[in-house]
């Protein structure tokens, strides 16, 4: 078969950091072929390097056997090339039909033509049945709509090679069948893919053959019928790991956090939650049932409309993040690198803002102290980093989760929120943190679980599944995938 | 797919955001009037409108740099500078030039060089090198204003060609030239940004220069050309303040930039790049512009000014964030 896509012994260093050390992939004419490693395995430099935005230091891209373009020439690479990157190139403060055509606008003469740019933007967004106004801003579109403008723009361009670079990370469930879905016609029409996911199911859904990559380095590529799954995990970590079991928990009767009556206008009604020490809570639900509203209302970055949250029985002053924080709420949000963490700053201070009070007096906080805590912390959660010291900007996506759940567990909570616990990153990472939650669970806290990863709601003792803004079933442990999904998407009741 | 909901279409008020100043240019008017008779008269509104018309050459300037996401504050230090060095070129040692004995009809073409080149040497430094656009132009100021103070060892300019005095003081169809300018130049930047994809770069710029790059955008080219206009069109305002006052003063254009940011930021656009219109700018220019005239008519004195002054713009700041919704960045 022929390789529409090939890169050879690519080299590219960044520093003292080698980020492709020889790696090479190549892609057969026709077929979608995911790219799988851990975080920091060098998946990302090889988009880039693919689709023309980084040199490589050595090595060549080839595309149906032919050399890749200069650098410079942006649309030669564009016809070649399309790509739906990880992080979002959307410009928030334009138009969904600006975005869309970003430098090839509709003209007449040299005159934008908004208005047939409109039409046109409509035109394709039908085609790829994105229901989106496209004189929207692009700023305030959910994750969602942005990313399927983002997707129906990379396949605006003709190219007939794509690369996606983790799409499915931040979709639901049906907003994932409905891009696989799209992905299999588009195959059919004889566009190559590759694919790049931390979701390994998803590899063996969609794609035919798998490439491998570890520490930078090719491991292995072949067809996905021929590599099962134990194999792809050995390949992608080095070593034979073992599916996280979730462990057996004890529930006390002390109630740690609760909410009566909740109800917060657009996003959920009437709920009713109590989560007790020593319990996993999940909550599963589509994007649209509220699960993350309300559990950011837990926490008070949300202010409920009416009704009452509770940490160890005392009510928590609404929509107040301190408040919360002081009755003893340890929270993970849904987006680290808006929440999360503040990447200029270390990891020793990024894990212990919450506790700066303990750490010395009169508002100084002692750095030694601090780094006396932020070591224990990193040695706790196994955090990968050269020391409390490091920005966590530079640490990878799994690493820089560990710093957010330090920062939750760094004082003790008696009740812990997170939400989408485990999004991009990787295996080895993933069970680390449910670890760590579990962890904390042992030691008497209550735990909800926020996350549309079904593997997460594994280590939850219930799940309550929320569809359109209320609680529809409280489903103890022992359910299977299948049950799940079907009361998510309100199949059953 | 069509579970999916669209957001909300807002009723277009984003359309009018551009035009959220012009409530507080009507009660400027309205008051203007109330408190003095000679305020709505056509010699006196002209006479705000010419006294305008430099420092909204620097708004225009400043706004394109302001959305395409970098900064420039040695604008203010080119108003001076720029036709300073043309006119020394052109004149004769005895009248403080350099003797070079250059036709008096060169002095703007050369004035508009002079500006053209300190915005490509800002432009080398920002986009060649990397350096932080505010730090940069900070320094770019200082020596940019040392380029004026030096060679006239501190001491006005008279004795200047006609040709620089012309625009700065001629009459066309009954209004200054200097508004004519100043007004197509506005027409063309409102054009240029709403209509031509280049001008819509400078907003992908501004709003997520990563993305511009991947959208086939030549952003530095882009960021150079940005700048190299606005140094030209801060010489071209320093050759209309010029023809207004007769001679180049060793202040010119200093402490201008303050009124620059304050003129832009109030009509819209934002600090952090991305974000504004040239129309919005210009209401700024507007009320900034009918503040001081009002402030100068009821003689309130020069000293207690600067606080009435500062005052109105955080007020007209409060308005525009009020009407325009959003917090301002």
């Amino acid at each position: 078969m022929k390789n529409h896509v090939e890169a050879r012994n690519v080299v590219k260093r960044f520093g003292p950091t080698v980020a492709l050390n020889g790696a090479g992939i190549a892609i057969a004419e026709g077929e979608t072929h995911a790219l799988v490693g851990r975080n920091g395995a060098g998946k990302s430099t090889l988009v880039s390097i693919l689709t023309g935005l980084q040199p490589a230091d050595e090595g060549e891209v080839l595309f149906s056997g032919e050399p890749a373009p200069v650098l410079a020439d942006r649309d030669a690479w564009r016809q070649r090339v399309a790509c739906v990157y990880q992080k979002s190139t959307i410009i928030p403060a334009l138009t969904v039909a600006e975005n869309l055509f970003l430098n090839r606008q509709a003209t007449k003469g040299l005159k934008i033509n908004w208005r047939g740019l409109r039409a046109e933007a409509r035109e394709l967004l039908d085609t790829y049945e994105v229901d989106v106004d496209v004189r929207a801003l692009a700023g305030d579109l959910t994750v969602e709509q942005r990313q399927l403008v983002e997707i129906a723009r990379a396949l605006s361009f003709g190219a007939r090679f794509i690369i996606l670079d983790e799409p499915t990370a931040r979709l639901d469930g049906a907003a994932i069948e409905r891009l696989f879905g799209r992905m299999r016609s588009l195959r059919e029409q004889g566009v190559t893919m590759m694919y790049i996911s931390h979701h390994l199911d998803e590899v063996y859904e969609i794609c035919q053959s798998v490439t491998v990559f570890r520490d930078a380095r090719h491991i292995v590529t072949r067809s996905v019928a021929d590599l099962p799954h134990d194999e792809l995990v050995a390949a992608m970590t080095g070593e034979a790991t073992v599916a996280y079991e979730a462990r057996p928990h004890t529930p006390a009767e002390t109630v740690v956090l609760s909410g009566q009556g909740l109800t917060l206008g657009g996003r959920y009604q009437d709920i009713d939650i109590s989560v007790k020490s020593g319990e996993v809570v999940g909550l599963a639900g589509s994007a649209s049932s509220g699960k993350v509203g309300l559990a950011e209302t837990l926490v008070g970055l949300r202010r409920a409309d009416s009704g009452t949250v509770m940490v160890k029985g005392a009510p928590v002053k609404p929509g107040d993040v301190p408040a919360a924080l002081r009755a003893g709420l340890g929270f993970v949000p849904e987006d680290r690198h808006h929440e999360g963490f503040v990447p200029l700053l270390s990891v020793g201070e990024n894990a212990t803002f919450p506790i700066a009070r303990k750490l010395g007096r009169y508002g100084i906080v002692s750095p030694a102290r601090r780094r006396a805590k932020a070591d224990e912390l990193i040695k706790n959660l196994d955090i990968k980093t050269e020391g409390p010291d490091q920005p966590v900007g530079d640490l990878s996506g799994g690493n820089a989760q560990k710093v957010v759940f330090a920062r939750a567990l760094v004082d003790d909570p008696a009740a812990l929120v997170v939400i989408n616990p485990t999004a991009g990153v990787d295996v080895k990472a993933k069970q680390a943190l449910l670890g760590a939650v579990e962890d904390a669970v042992e030691r008497g806290a209550g735990a909800v679980v926020v996350s549309d990863e079904l593997d997460d709601l594994r280590i939850c003792d219930r799940v309550l599944v929320m569809f359109h803004g209320r609680i529809v079933k409280d489903v103890p442990r022992g359910w299977t995938d299948h049950e799940l999904v079907a009361v998510m998407e309100g199949i059953e009741e | 797919m069509t579970t999916l909901t669209a957001p909300v279409p807002r009723v277009r008020l984003a359309r009018f955001r551009d035009l959220t100043l012009v409530p507080v240019i009507v009660i400027l008017l309205v008051v203007g009037a109330f408190l003095d008779p000679t305020f709505m008269t056509a010699g006196n509104l002209t006479n705000v409108l010419q006294q305008q018309a430099a420092i909204s050459l620097l708004v225009l300037a400043e706004a394109m740099i302001l959305i395409a996401g970098k900064f420039d504050l040695s604008l203010e230090s080119t108003v001076g500078t720029a036709p300073a060095i043309a006119v020394m070129l052109v004149i004769p040692v005895t009248a403080g030039g350099f003797g070079l004995g250059l036709p008096g009809a060169l002095v703007i073409p050369l004035a508009l060089l002079v500006g053209a080149a300190i915005g490509a040497f800002n432009g080398f430094l920002i986009v060649r090198f990397k350096l932080s656009a505010f730090i940069v132009t900070l320094a770019m100021l200082i020596i940019v204003h040392g380029f004026l103070q030096g060679p006239t060892e501190g001491k006005t300019l008279f004795q200047l060609p006609d040709s620089i005095l012309y625009l700065g003081s001629a009459t066309w169809l009954g209004l200054p030239a200097a508004i004519w300018i100043a007004g197509a130049l506005f027409a063309a930047g409102i054009f240029g940004l709403g209509y031509l994809r280049l001008g819509r770069a400078l907003y992908a710029i501004g709003g997520n220069a990563d993305a511009a790059r991947a959208a086939g955008i030549r952003v530095d080219r882009v960021l150079y050309g940005v700048f190299i206009l606005g140094g030209t069109l801060a010489a071209l305002a320093g050759i209309l303040e010029t023809g207004r006052l007769g001679a180049i003063g060793n202040n010119q254009g200093v402490g201008w930039i303050f009124m620059v940011f304050a003129a832009a930021v109030i009509g819209g656009v934002s600090m952090d790049g991305g974000k504004g219109t040239i129309l919005g700018a210009l209401t700024g220019v507007l009320v900034i512009g009918l503040v001081q005239n009002i402030l100068t008519l009821i003689g309130v004195s020069g000293f207690w000014q600067p606080v009435i002054y500062g005052g109105i713009i955080l007020i007209a700041l409060m308005i525009s964030r009020i009407a325009g919704g959003k917090a301002q960045d």
